[in-house]
């Protein structure tokens, strides 16, 4: 089985991606499934249950997005392994902008939108940083000069990536996605024992144990103040 | 060619003074090297702590791989040597949707040329825009190939990000961005790191008020511009300075600009033009049109003298219509 981790924004279109990508697929009777990450809420699912595709969904709620992911991925190879899957795919949005579930030699594709703004690539980490595949959508409704703009800003951040246009709505571009997305040779049974490309955010701090009361006397563990002293009004 | 081992040798400076353009590189990424010109870019990099690793999410040795292949992509296209015009581009037939052979063998199009491509909707027309966009080599649904001055294409025009064979005008030519047009266009320039920016800008803003019926500035924001002013400043700004040789469009709709002055800036700089169209004036105007069926192309028409009168007779049409919206924008009688 192949896997492909996929991550990106909310609303960046994902999952449009992935479904396009998905029925790009078929017509070669390749069966894919997919297992989608979020935090509160997602009815994703079900768009890829009315499309036939396989899927699971599974909410991290109170825990850190990408710490679950973690926590559970070896289990969803298992499932996939099960339903004797060609190809796996993980769908997850990258909550803080820097959460990236990636795993060496596992293909990471991460999806953002035109509309995200010029900065959006400066500001998001390791999730843009570290992927193969960039795509970007929403190219429909900006100009071309924002769009090679936008892919520029991409380029600089992630030389070595490939990086995409797609259209969510029509689907151009997802075939060609597709061809990159399955390979015969990179078969996995396991991700025991795999790396993640890159650390995640450290936490556990009182909070994340569940105090809610404001104040030095309730905060431990992690913690770390702002420097808001009249001193470090030259900080920019 | 920039190396590893170069890259070891190098102090920042001299890396500056040699590509100038590692200075968005470095702020892109937001490296603050302004305290370490005199070392190497290695030095800067090994001065991070453990801790503003994890802080910051800096992952070093992707910074100094991405930084190789930044700088090298950058010389590339830079260096726009002959080998990378494009004078013409060719399409070797495929099947369509039933598995028959297309209706012709294969089709050229050369610099300066303008196809049209007509057919229902959901006929195929996206799927040869796509072809052409992949460089196909007989790996889509359709089994086509695209050849580019008659050989088989370089995969750099399939996976580079600054280096792609089509620039694409839709018909939303919205713009998202909160600038002017001046800034606007001065980002777009920077990001192909043009030379003479100044006279660029210029020329742009010229021909994009040559073709909108109203006129505008550099301090106009782009997003106060009207459907037409938005139209013309996207085909002005796609003609001069977009590196793709070949302009895809999707039927540039009639208000607000004037379409054969526009189809005329882009030929005129040298593009190959690839129109989905069924505005009879604007198909005219092509030199052949690509007739598409059942996901195939069933036929290539060349456009015929006796056709190009009808365009005359458009155009008088046209003149007419356009004298009406004239006098009834100026309060005259139309009679």
């Amino acid at each position: 089985m192949n896997l492909v981790t996929i991550s990106g924004p909310p609303s960046s279109g994902k999952t449009a991606v992935i479904l396009k990508t998905i029925e790009a697929m078929k017509e070669r009777n390749l069966s894919v499934g997919v297992v989608k990450f979020d935090c509160l809420y997602t009815d994703d699912d079900e768009l890829y249950e009315k499309a036939g595709i396989p899927v699971k969904k599974g909410l991290s709620g109170s825990l850190c997005p990408d710490h679950y992911f973690v926590s559970n991925i070896e289990e969803v190879v298992q499932w996939g392994l099960e339903r004797e899957l060609d190809l796996l795919i993980t769908e997850s949005a990258g909550l803080c902008n820097r959460c990236s579930p990636y795993i060496k030699d596992i293909k990471a594709i991460c999806v953002i939108d035109n509309l995200s703004g010029i900065n959006t690539p400066k500001k998001i980490g390791p999730m843009l940083k570290s992927a193969d595949i960039v795509t970007i959508t929403k190219g429909d409704i900006v100009s071309q000069a924002e769009r090679e703009v936008f892919a520029s800003k991409v380029n600089s951040v992630n030389s070595n990536a490939v990086v995409m246009h797609i259209n969510g709505l029509t689907g151009q571009g997802a075939y060609e996605l597709s061809t990159l997305l399955y390979t015969e040779e990179d078969n996995i049974d396991t991700v025991k024992g795999k790396k993640l490309r890159f650390s995640m955010p450290s936490a556990m701090c009182s909070y994340c144990l569940g105090e809610t009361r404001i104040g030095d006397d309730y905060q431990l563990g992690n913690v770390r103040k702002m420097k808001l002293g009249d001193e470090n009004d030259n900080n920019k | 060619m920039i190396t590893t081992n170069k890259l070891k040798q190098l102090t920042i400076q001299e890396l500056i003074d040699n590509y100038p353009f590692v200075e968005i590189y470095f702020e892109d990424n937001k490296l603050d090297i302004d305290t370490f010109k005199n070392q190497t870019f290695i030095d800067y990099l090994n001065h991070f702590t453990e801790e503003d690793i994890e802080e910051w999410a800096i992952d070093t040795s992707k910074l100094e791989k991405d930084l190789i292949a930044y700088i090298n992509q950058m010389i590339d296209m830079l260096g726009i040597e002959e080998e990378d015009i494009v004078d013409s581009l060719t399409i070797i037939a495929g099947t369509d949707k039933s598995g028959n052979a297309e209706g012709f063998d294969e089709l050229t199009i050369r610099k300066s040329e303008i196809i049209s491509i007509v057919g229902p909707t959901g006929s195929g027309k996206s799927r040869l825009l796509a072809d052409i966009e992949w460089t196909a080599q007989g790996d889509t649904p359709t089994s086509r190939k695209i050849f580019i001055n008659g050989e088989k294409p370089d995969m750099k025009w399939r996976f580079s990000s600054s280096n792609k064979l089509v620039a694409q005008l839709s018909q939303n030519m919205n713009f998202v961005m909160d600038l002017s047009v001046g800034e606007f266009l001065e980002l777009h320039a920077d990001s192909r790191l043009v030379e003479n920016k100044e006279s660029i800008i210029q020329k742009i803003i010229e021909a994009a008020n040559n073709l909108a019926g109203e006129k505008f500035d550099l301090e106009t924001p782009i997003t106060r511009l009207s459907g037409g002013q938005s139209r013309a400043l996207m085909i002005a700004d796609t003609a001069i300075l977009s590196s793709s040789p070949i302009v895809l469009i999707d039927e540039i709709e009639n208000a607000g600009i004037d379409r054969k002055k526009a189809l005329e800036l882009l030929v005129g700089e040298e593009k190959i033009v690839i129109m989905a169209t069924h505005d009879p004036s604007l198909a005219l105007m092509g030199d052949r049109r690509i007739v598409i069926q059942n996901g195939g192309i069933y036929k290539v028409i060349e456009t015929t003298d006796e056709e190009k009168q009808i365009l005359t007779k458009l155009d008088e049409m046209d003149r007419y219509i356009s004298g009406l919206r004239q006098d009834l924008r100026y309060g005259n009688s139309l009679i």
